[in-house]
């Protein structure tokens, strides 16, 4: 079975082509990093998996099905910043999208379905290591722990696919290490699709299960637009090496010094 | 010599230099005042602080001769209830049309453009126009206040809604919620400590088109009180009502403050949690 499913898509705003003639096949429970230099098309390419963006040509299944045009419980998202509720302890932010769920009318549980609830919220909490943390406030926490509750906050729905976007870009190495050790984990637990974008091609290549390098084929000073950025490298990760790394490395700052170069001109 | 930039007051020395406005403000009221009393002992313009003591114990502490109540505590009573209508139904419409123009871009584009242009009426050119619709009773006068108010308050509260990040949007939706239950548990609840704020940025406004409204037609109030007694020129009236309304101000405004800091601690960065 096949989660998702793309062919021959475009994307284009205006006569800026971002896009072009994307092909890719993802089966159950792969966990995919994305790299590429900036101005690649990665995050166009999140946000038409969240439905945010549609394609401006070509098909994008999930699951045999046309893309929803707006995002949903199946696919969950932990951004780089801003992701958790302020107002909300620690406890009620992984709360919230049990409440979401089991009330649509007025979004609050009460009673025995609330101590249901929290009991499945405390569980989550253990597992990311922020039970003790559990009655702060998001404005309390460090960077590391608000991405801990934002990752926590959408595992608990269970989502089929899980987009991490930049998600310990703004994280010190040491911690990001951590995170690292902590995603896997919920990763194999929880049996979901992961997609996860990042600038660092090393954390690509430490983690997941498959690497996509988004880049330009063409760089073309005269038409710089014209060409858009597509999968150059799809790699099942486990038995790539040195020399792919540093080859991959060289082809995405290609591509970043000739996006600098544009904007310098 | 540092620069003045860097020179800073003590604790002990910022409380003085913020009284010594107040005490020279004193100073001079009562330089003048006896100046003028030596001049003429029946000057009416800046009254002596025994004539102030004399008037303020006769409207807060004697019962009225005509009608048996004590002005102060009745026209407070008038006034606050006025006040307290005027910001209730202001908030409500407020936060009602702040959340949806702010949230649901097809009401925001029917509604935005007349809202902007309702909030530049002039709120007291309408004043003849509401003692025509609502008469001459409290409607007219809470009604100022709300026309005076909401509108402010709808664009402030939708700009609010508009700097919530829209990450936390479309993580809202990813965890399951519909427009319904995003207003409900992701933007209401946010917007709570940006009404307490903003309302306290229109207290101002809410006192002025109070005591306009008071001052033409009312039958007791603290504007009316002081707009009936300037016929005769009765100072020493006047400025204790203008200070006792200075200190009602300032009470709310604090009390907003202090309510804010307790109602919603995550606002203050969690600090009091």
């Amino acid at each position: 079975m096949t989660a998702l499913s793309i062919k021959r898509l475009w994307k284009e705003y205006g006569d800026q082509v971002v896009l072009e003639n994307l092909n890719l096949e993802v089966k159950d429970n792969e966990f995919i990093t994305v790299v590429g230099a900036s101005g690649c098309g990665k995050t166009t390419f999140l946000r038409m998996l969240l439905g945010e963006e549609r394609p401006t040509r070509g098909t994008f299944l999930i699951d045999g099905e046309p893309l929803p045009a707006e995002p949903g419980p199946d696919r969950g998202i932990v951004f780089q910043r801003y992701s958790v509720f302020p107002h909300l302890t620690v406890r009620d932010n992984v709360l919230l999208g049990l409440e979401l769920e089991q009330a649509p009318l007025i979004g609050r549980l009460f009673g025995t379905k609330r101590r249901a609830a929290l009991e499945r919220v405390d569980e989550m909490l253990h597992a990311v290591g922020m039970y003790e943390a559990r009655a702060k406030y998001p404005a309390q926490l460090s960077g590391g722990m608000q991405q801990r509750l934002s990752i926590a906050q959408s595992v608990i729905k269970n989502p089929k696919i899980l987009l991490l976007d930049e998600p310990f870009a703004a994280l010190d190495p040491g911690l990001s290490a951590d995170m690292h050790i902590l995603i896997l984990d919920l990763w194999q637990r929880h049996k979901m699709n992961i997609f996860m974008i990042t600038h660092d091609i090393k954390e690509g290549f430490e983690l997941g299960t498959r690497l996509l390098v988004f880049d330009k084929v063409r760089l073309d000073v005269q038409a710089p637009n014209a060409y858009g950025a597509t999968i150059t490298y799809d790699i099942p990760l486990g038995i790539s090496g040195k020399k792919l790394l540093d080859e991959l490395t060289e082809t995405t700052r290609r591509t970043e010094r000739f996006v600098d170069k544009l904007a310098a001109a | 010599m540092p620069r003045l930039i860097n020179l800073r007051p003590g604790r002990a020395g910022a409380l003085l230099l913020g009284a010594l406005p107040f005490l020279a403000t004193v100073i001079v009221y009562l330089v003048a005042s006896h100046a003028r009393l030596a001049d003429n002992p029946n000057d009416k313009l800046l009254p002596a602080f025994g004539s102030f003591a004399q008037s303020i114990h006769e409207f807060a502490a004697e019962p009225d001769q005509r009608t048996g109540q004590v002005l102060l505590w009745l026209d407070t009573q008038a006034s606050l209830t006025r006040l307290g209508l005027g910001l209730a139904f202001s908030a409500g419409l407020g936060l009602i049309f702040g959340i949806i123009t702010g949230v649901l871009p097809y009401l925001r584009a029917g509604l935005a453009p007349f809202i902007a242009t309702l909030s530049l009426i002039p709120p007291l050119a309408m004043l003849p126009v509401l003692f025509i619709v609502f008469g001459m009773g409290e409607l007219s006068k809470v009604v100022l206040i709300v026309i005076g108010v909401s509108p402010f308050l709808m664009r402030d509260l939708a700009l609010r809604v508009g700097e919530i990040p829209g990450e936390q949007i479309i993580k809202a939706q990813t965890l399951g919620a519909s427009s319904w239950t995003l207003i409900l548990r992701v933007v209401l609840p946010q917007l709570l400590p940006r009404l307490l704020d903003a309302l306290r940025l229109s207290l101002g406004a809410a006192w002025l088109f109070l005591i306009a409204a008071e001052a033409i037609a009312a039958e007791a109030g603290l504007g009316y009180r002081i707009f009936l007694l300037r016929r005769y020129l009765a100072m020493d009236v006047i400025l204790p009502y203008v200070a006792w309304i200075t200190l009602l101000a300032f009470a709310l405004d604090w009390s907003f403050r202090l309510a804010n800091r307790w109602l919603f601690p995550w606002y203050q960065g969690g600090k009091n949690a």
